[in-house]
């Protein structure tokens, strides 16, 4: 399925990397890794295994820090930020986990209540219920509130694992490998879902995976991370149309063209 | 035989290695210590200023205090009644069989009750917190926490810890109450002693102090085993290895630490008797 192109603010970036780095004792991930992200877009990370995608997005969410470089978000420098800024700021950023990390002790309901009684003091009950109810709506899945992860499939976890970010109405949506471990179906509904959510919540999305379908379906710009940095940027025909020998078997090894 | 060889008994790079690994332990356990000094010095930071998880910290009581009561009710009410039997006989030598109430409170109120409370809840809580830490951070739900604008550590590690704090005195006033009631049966059965007249002779000896010093050991062993489960759990390391390596670390090291601050407290209130 093609995606519809949502409008894109080419003027407005709601994301800015410049000459970011970061190691894990003497190996470099990132070796100065430089990223927009503009208003209204899809922008999908594709990479190998280790090649610090999940490092990425970890560092512009604030859970990791940089070694070196800047990140800036919404306006707002990460790394100039005091603890309470910070935390207002990952309000309005959607972290979407590869694993859901779906709170196992609580129900499909208290799951998605957390993140709004915590951030919204005083919450009447009813507007709970209804900010619950519409955000089950979005991913299609109203009958499981009270159901345990447990209970749940890969897929509907990782639905779940989406309305959980989306009820706060996050302005940045990061998505750590959406469609990993699951079957090529539902890994079809999960990007159809990706697309509902940037037009449904005006949404300016990254998306880390190394599934090309995912990217396809979901991208409007593919960058290539290699060796620490982004090798190669645009279109999903234009980055797929070259003869560098570590890029195409990546296209090679995958069956859609 | 030659006298003049030099080779050294141990081999050089054998040594350097040997070296190198104390080094390396060295430099590990100061690490550790500085690590678990920087997490206690957060939890005063962040416990204690708003906003208050009340809810919370009442569900952790709550859990704490479920998690045990089978077994501290079980093990408190055995104690109470081997340790009257097993000191009769010692007694029945003097013909001081009717020091047993006061021998029994003395030991149990001053010692047993807050230190086989806390081993126990070491067992139970401590390495259910620390197991249980640790499967969020392995599966990334503490993160995920962060990311949604809640301070995970004032959530799950402020309100754990207080809650074992809190708890932890009042499990081990029963846990003193219950053995109490251990040693009367074996009184009772022996001697016929009636309740009341045991009751009088159990509380005799005991003066202010031992119930201060039980009150404070309990409270201490408490924020012991929430902070060490907490700590272990909190920074366990990836992968199912990591939680069973949390929960396990968290037993062992809280009734290590229980054990030397049993001893640290004995020694000081005996300088106020």
């Amino acid at each position: 399925m093609e995606k519809q192109k949502a409008p894109i603010d080419h003027k407005n970036a709601v994301i800015r990397v410049h000459g970011l780095k970061k190691a894990f004792g003497d190996y470099e991930v990132l070796r100065g890794v430089n990223l927009e992200l503009y208003q209204g877009e899809n922008l999908v990370v594709l990479g190998r295994s280790g090649t610090g995608k999940s490092v990425l997005i970890k560092v512009i969410s604030g859970l990791l820090q940089a070694d070196a470089g800047t990140v800036e978000v919404l306006g707002q420098k990460i790394d100039q930020l005091t603890t309470k800024e910070l935390q207002a700021l990952r309000i309005r950023i959607g972290f979407s986990f590869q694993n859901s990390a779906l709170y196992d002790s609580m129900t499909v309901r208290k799951n998605l209540e957390f993140p709004l009684v915590r951030n919204r003091r005083g919450i009447g009950r009813k507007e709970i219920d209804t900010s619950v109810e519409r955000v089950l709506e979005a991913v299609s899945l109203s009958q499981t509130i009270n159901q345990m992860p447990s209970e749940l499939s890969g897929g509907q976890r990782k639905r779940i694992g989406i309305a959980r970010t989306l009820i706060l109405n996050p302005e940045i949506m990061l998505y750590d490998e959406p469609t990993a471990g699951l079957d090529p179906i539902t890994c079809i509904e999960i990007n159809e879902l990706i697309n509902e959510v940037q037009e449904r919540y005006k949404t300016s999305s990254i998306i880390i995976t190394h599934d090309l379908t995912c990217a396809k379906q979901t991208g409007d710009r593919i960058a290539m991370l290699l060796d620490g940095k982004f090798q190669r940027e645009g279109s999903f025909e234009h980055v797929f149309d070259t003869d560098n020998a570590r890029i195409k078997p990546f296209f090679d090894y995958n069956f859609i063209k | 035989m030659d006298t003049t060889d030099t080779t050294p008994i141990i081999p050089e790079p054998v040594k350097q290695k040997r070296f190198a690994g104390i080094r390396k332990s060295l430099t590990d356990f100061f690490a550790s210590l500085y690590n678990i000094n920087s997490f206690i010095i957060r939890f005063f930071k962040e416990a204690f200023l708003p906003p208050y998880e009340f809810k919370e910290i009442i569900r952790q009581c709550y859990e704490t205090g479920v998690r045990s009561f089978t077994l501290i009710s079980l093990t408190g009410f055995i104690v109470g009644l081997i340790f009257t039997k097993q000191s009769r006989p010692s007694l029945a030598e003097f013909g001081a069989t009717s020091w047993l109430p006061s021998l029994v409170s003395i030991a149990i109120m001053r010692a047993l009750a807050p230190l086989v409370t806390a081993l126990i809840a070491a067992g139970k809580v401590g390495s259910s917190i620390g197991a249980e830490l640790g499967s969020m951070r392995v599966t990334e739900q503490i993160d995920a926490m962060e990311v949604s604008g809640t301070n995970p550590f004032k959530f799950l590690v402020c309100t754990r810890v207080l809650a074992t704090t809190l708890t932890i005195p009042i499990l081990a006033t029963y846990t003193g109450l219950i053995s109490i009631l251990g040693g009367f049966l074996n009184v009772y059965v022996n001697e016929g002693t009636s309740y009341r007249t045991y009751i009088g002779q159990v509380f005799d000896p005991l003066s202010f102090i031992d119930f201060t010093a039980a009150l404070i050991k309990s409270i201490v062993f408490g924020f012991t085993i929430g902070i060490v489960g907490c700590y272990q759990g909190y920074n366990s390391s990836s992968g199912t290895e990591g939680v069973g390596k949390a929960a396990n670390g968290a037993v062992v090291t809280a009734m290590f630490l229980i054990f030397i601050e049993e001893i640290t407290i004995v020694q000081i209130t005996s300088w106020f008797r």
